[in-house]
């Protein structure tokens, strides 16, 4: 494969990160990069590190050693709470809004790195906080909106379709808007339908958009990813463009090596996935 | 069309709104302690600095989801604060209540920033030990605090423009009135702000949250810090009409008591804090009367406003398992539903 070499100053670049747990190496010298108008998937078998992985970009774990750098500049120690103002949204597995927030306060949330209104202005009830308010309410019903999500603003989300609660945690990264867009299993759980929706929204987020979504689906990973990275116990084991993964030794190894009755590789894993989900 | 054009600016502004309830708050009470006699006045008052308690509780518990079994003794320190510096400082009323605030306020900085890295039963533990520890300094530095018979003040008088018949009492149920709907006022504002959905979605998630920019930590230590200032102008006002401060005011159970009149009350709601109030003034009075009324041995007639007390939180907490003012919001939806319905088949 090419080597890739980023432009300076822009996209996220993981380098060389190494985490262990208990002396378990849950990523070994991971070396990744997604550029600006890039979507890049993560894939490989449960436990293979990829959500470590969002993890350490997001700053939830720590790293032994590495160093990751954010449009050119070092990321240091991360606080998941900084990122929205560095750009950087992330989804959860699953779901992940709150449930006793409305749809519109739930986008709301999202755009707090937006807010301008002090606690004392709060406090005081003072027009200030009430217009700041306003505008963030905007804000969310533009990314609500974006994503066909009109007419819900006041619905709880347990109260909505499995794939509407999913656009709903899609509009609420969004409405930050991101440079670097994390997904963590954006296609679990959705029908075809839903699931060719969903990659058009991602493929017309733009090439100021950097995405990097984990994901079993390979159909999904194919259809939407400029490129894929192959994780396997810790290690980056393949790093192109979909085609030449599907056909790449290593990758079909890992999948196949440790139950090679059961399929035909990559599909065999997304149809477990799909069971379980 | 000038009703529809306030009704939007009242729509839009949250301090029209809360400026509103707070001066229907006032008139009202004012016209209530207007008919009251000199003991229902103190009901009043008493009602009253319960409910500015119960308010910063139920925003603690039930809209930022932490727990604090401590809001006793942080009344004790907001009691303590006002008459140490009326009594013996003779500072006025209005700046000895201030500085209960303050002062409480500052003692929820730590006790906050503790509570924000614990969870569940060791966060119940560690406010508990406050509630245990905090009333006993009296008793340990009786120089300063009075040991345990405590410290007094003497009652506050009413100015005089109110005429020379203006009861001691009344008074005292309007200085805690005023509390309670500045504590109204300040809450109502943080609940309809941005804060007040920051301090939800905490709750609720804390990853999400941290992930959409909010700082966790800070934000559970801010409600702490503000639930605090509340239990402080309560005790303050508690201070205020009892005109003392001892540590037997403080003790656990009235923890137990503020959590139990936010819960029954409806948590997370500034409605259900006034239930709240209301039940921990009225309750137990009137389970009182009603064990009175059977004439039984003063054993039996001494224990059984307990036994009926319990069996009355019992029962509502089954009818009512989001509390009164759930039960009130439950049938509001019921009548609006059948008035619909009506509508409908006309």
């Amino acid at each position: 494969m090419e080597p890739r070499e980023l432009a300076r100053g822009t996209g996220l670049s993981v380098h060389e990160i190494t985490v262990s747990f208990a002396g378990i190496t849950a990523l070994e010298h991971v070396s990744v990069d997604v550029a600006p108008g890039e979507v890049l998937g993560v894939i490989g078998p449960n436990g293979a590190g990829k959500t470590t992985l969002f993890n350490v970009i997001c700053g939830f774990v720590a790293p032994q050693s590495g160093a990751l750098r954010w449009r050119g500049e070092p990321l240091g120690r991360i606080r998941p709470d900084r990122l929205a103002a560095l750009r950087i949204a992330r989804t959860l597995q699953g779901v992940g809004l709150f449930p006793h927030l409305t749809v519109l306060e739930n986008v709301t949330v999202g755009a707090t790195r937006f807010r301008r209104a002090g606690l004392g202005s709060a406090l005081l009830g003072l027009p200030r906080s009430d217009r700041d308010e306003r505008a963030l309410r905007e804000r969310a019903r533009a990314a609500l909106a974006q994503l066909g999500c009109e007419n819900i603003d006041e619905r709880l989300p347990g109260t909505l379709p499995y794939a509407v609660q999913k656009r709903v945690a899609l509009a609420r990264a969004l409405v930050c808007e991101p440079e670097l867009l994390l997904l963590d299993e954006p296609a679990g759980g959705l029908d075809a339908r839903e699931l060719s929706d969903l990659a058009k929204l991602v493929a017309s987020l733009g090439s100021s958009v950097a995405v990097m979504l984990v994901e079993h689906h390979m159909d999904f990973v194919t259809s939407v990813c400029d490129r894929v990275v192959v994780l396997d116990f810790g290690r980056v084991i393949a790093d192109d463009v979909p085609r030449a993964i599907q056909q790449d030794p290593h990758v079909l190894e890992a999948y196949l090596g440790r139950d090679a009755d059961t399929g035909d590789g990559l599909g065999a894993e997304a149809r477990a996935t799909d069971a379980r989900g | 069309m000038r009703r529809l054009g306030g009704s939007a600016a009242l729509r839009r502004s949250t301090l029209l709104r809360s400026l509103g309830l707070v001066a229907a708050g006032a008139v009202v009470l004012a016209l209530v302690s207007e008919g009251l006699g000199a003991y229902d006045n103190l009901e009043l008052a008493t009602g009253a600095y319960y409910f500015a308690v119960l308010a910063g509780l139920t925003v603690l518990v039930g809209v930022s989801g932490q727990i604090s079994l401590g809001h006793g003794g942080l009344m004790a320190v907001g009691a303590y604060t006002v008459v140490l510096l009326i009594g013996n400082e003779q500072w006025a009323l209005v700046p000895a209540l201030a500085a209960a605030v303050v002062v409480t306020s500052l003692v929820g900085i730590p006790v906050g920033a503790a509570a924000s890295r614990l969870r569940g039963p060791y966060l119940a533990g560690a406010t508990l030990a406050f509630a245990v520890g905090l009333p006993a300094l009296a008793d340990k530095f009786p120089a300063t605090f009075g040991g345990e018979n405590g410290l007094t003040i003497n009652p506050p008088t009413p100015p005089s423009f109110l005429g020379a018949s203006f009861e001691l009492e009344r008074w005292e149920a309007w200085i805690a009135c005023a509390g309670a709907l500045i504590v109204l006022f300040v809450l109502y504002n943080l609940l309809h702000s941005g804060f007040g959905r920051a301090l939800r979605a905490v709750r609720d998630d804390e990853i999400a949250a941290s992930l959409c920019g909010l700082r966790v930590g800070r934000a559970q230590t801010l409600a702490f810090i503000l639930s605090a200032g509340c239990a402080g102008l309560g005790g303050g006002l508690l201070a205020v009409v009892l005109q003392l401060a001892t540590p037997g005011a403080f003790p656990l159970e009235l923890s137990l008591t503020l959590l139990t009149g936010v819960v029954l009350g409806g948590l997370g709601s500034l409605a259900g804090a006034i239930w709240g109030a209301a039940v921990l003034v009225l309750l137990p009075s009137w389970t009182n009367d009603l064990a009175h009324s059977f004439s039984l041995s003063a054993n039996v007639e001494n224990n059984l406003p307990f036994a009926i007390y319990g069996l009355v939180l019992i029962g509502a907490m089954l009818v009512w398992p989001s509390g009164i003012q759930g039960g009130v919001r439950e049938l509001g939806g019921r009548l609006r539903r059948l008035r619909a319905h009506r509508v409908a088949e006309r």
